[in-house]
């Protein structure tokens, strides 16, 4: 019995997100008296075995390039082959664009309950149960996984397990890889900027930026902040950003540590999609905006004022630190 | 080319969000229904565009659920498609859903099959994976961009950090989201129309849930919010890193 967990490559390296992901199968693991396994598809050329420091036992490498196209087909066999020889009865994948294309399929192909954007660590002590957002945010389920083997993707930010220190054991994997049946005719990475579902702050504007030729100081905050960079609706419908920076209900949804809301009222369709933040901050010139009523920290003030001393107040931080 | 659009009914985004029933059962009570808007504003439309682009295509819409679907069904016909089928089902899992998808796939053999994202109540997504891996058909998740060609279909998919475009075979389920297409609304001959076109109420065979949801809950209220003066803006950097610890 283990728990297996999906490891993220990109450009040949782990991301850092995994990381947490790691930390969370392992406290699983301990709290079912196993061990913690990680799954790393791709080549890599990062020490595995530091992933120990996260929790894991032993690190599986499946050293094969193909495996560079996310392909579900491909990744459910690959991961089902690996479930079996390891004897794994709990997946754990990061929430994330390539656990959104792959652990439904190996939900289905295995006929193991998924729990999709878990937010807390399952409670094993009557079954098996673990807590999602539903309604975008505004509400909680509890979900009992009925099946023998488990699938949960966590949701970004949500769980913070502290390292416990380790080298895993790193084995090189010969399974055979499946050929796909796709073609990738390109990939656009979004260059320089800080992809906004991974950020861990995000700064974001709205109408009362009042046009994209004020969006300067913003962007300088961002920067202080290493954070991405978000706009409300109305600013993507104006094109006054581009619309991969709109999140909300129809946009993008985000759960960043922290969030800023420069001059967004806070329509309950935006909200819809920034409320799993950790901290939100509003800035709004309205004391009325509806926004103050789901920020943590706001300041009524004018935001060409405001802003700018807050990038050098960062700054200073940044200096002192 | 035959294709069958997936779409669920959600509560408007506006809805006030409560649980009955010891927490248990969602709370409808006036509730505005509407179609879960990536189904409707993304996938529902691109297939449309695709029936109207070319005019042999045959388009169908499904829904799992009770008869209380059928006003989200007709409303979608009002926009646009042939058919329509409701799964009789009480279940809320999603993998029997599923299932009973991949039966109506087997039947009908859709070359093409649609669906939203994710839907806005149960933020779960995993309805079109599963299908594809259950029919099977290739499945591309969170689509930008379609565009069929002579051995299949061309896509643009959101990854990691960026967007892939694709080529790959039919059959293919496609999980569509913001880009895909346009929201349009249904006119008054579409509205009419709807009215004669078939809606199959289909009895699925039993299948064994993956999943139940035990208990819902409402997240704890907020403290209220901690208000900074703007002659101060320094004291918010200051919460942030020491009492918020973000910073």
């Amino acid at each position: 019995m283990s728990v297996l967990i999906i490891a993220d490559l990109q450009d040949g390296h782990l991301k850092k997100s995994s990381n947490s992901v790691i930390s969370y199968g392992s406290a699983i693991a301990r709290q079912l008296g196993s061990e913690a396994y990680v799954l790393v598809l791709g080549t890599c050329s990062d020490d595995l075995s530091a992933l120990g420091n996260f929790g894991a036992s032993k690190v599986y490498q499946l050293d094969d390039a193909s495996l560079a196209v996310i392909d579900p087909k491909v990744y459910t066999q690959v991961i089902a082959d690996v479930v079996s020889s390891t004897g794994a009865r709990v997946v754990v994948f990061g929430n994330n664009p390539t656990a959104k294309a792959v652990a439904p399929g190996l939900s289905a192909k295995l006929g193991a309950g998924l729990v999709a954007g878990a937010c807390a660590l399952p409670d094993t002590s009557n079954g098996f149960t673990i807590k999602k957002t539903v309604f975008s945010g505004k509400a909680f389920a509890t979900v009992s996984i009925l099946t023998e083997v488990k699938i949960i993707t966590l949701q970004p930010n949500s769980v913070t397990i502290a390292p416990v220190g380790g080298i895993a054991q790193v084995e090189k994997l010969s399974v055979s890889v499946p050929a796909t049946a796709r073609k990738v005719a390109g990939v656009k990475k979004t260059e320089g900027e800080v992809p906004l579902t991974e950020a861990d702050v995000v700064v974001s504007g709205g109408r009362g930026m009042k046009g994209p030729e004020h969006w300067g100081i913003l962007l300088d905050l961002a920067k202080a902040l290493k954070a991405g960079t978000a706009c409300s609706r109305p600013v993507g419908d104006a094109h006054w950003r581009p619309h991969h920076e709109h999140v909300g209900q129809t946009g993008v949804q985000i759960a960043p540590n922290l969030y800023f809301a420069l001059g967004i009222s806070g329509a309950i369709q935006h909200l819809a999609g920034v409320n799993r933040s950790k901290v939100i901050v509003v800035i709004n010139k309205d004391p009325e905006a509806p926004f103050f009523k789901a920020a943590d920290y706001g300041i009524v003030g004018d935001l060409f004022e405001v802003v700018p001393r807050l990038t050098a107040a960062i700054e200073k931080l940044h200096a002192e630190k | 080319m035959k294709i069958l659009v997936c779409i669920s009914r959600t509560p408007d985004t506006t809805s006030r969000i409560a649980f009955t029933d010891n927490s248990t059962r969602f709370d409808e009570t006036d509730v505005q229904w509407i179609i879960n808007p990536y189904d409707e504003w993304y996938a529902l439309v691109r297939a449309i565009e695709i029936k109207e682009k070319n005019p042999e295509t045959v388009l169908h819409l499904v829904s799992a659920g009770g008869p209380e679907l059928d006003a989200i069904l007709r409303k979608a016909l009002a926009l646009g498609g042939d058919e329509a089928f409701r799964i009789d089902t009480d279940s809320k899992d999603s993998y029997t859903i599923a299932a009973h998808l991949a039966a109506l796939c087997h039947q009908q053999q859709y070359q093409l099959i649609f669906t939203g994202k994710e839907a806005i109540d149960t933020n779960n997504g995993v309805l079109g994976g599963m299908l594809a891996e259950l029919y099977p058909a290739e499945y591309v998740s969170l689509a930008t961009q379609l565009e069929l060609s002579s051995d299949g279909c061309t896509v643009t998919r959101e990854i990691e950090g960026g967007e892939e475009t694709l080529t790959c075979p039919l059959p293919a389920v496609i999980s569509c989201q913001k880009g895909m297409a346009e929201q349009r609304i249904p006119n008054m001959r579409g509205i009419m129309g709807a009215r004669t076109k078939p809606l199959h109420v289909v009895t699925p065979e039993a299948v064994s849930p993956l999943t139940s949801i035990v208990q819902y809950e409402l997240p704890a209220p907020k403290a209220g919010v901690k208000l900074v003066s703007a002659d101060q803006p320094e004291e918010l950097i200051r919460l942030l890193h020491e009492e918020a610890k973000v910073l």
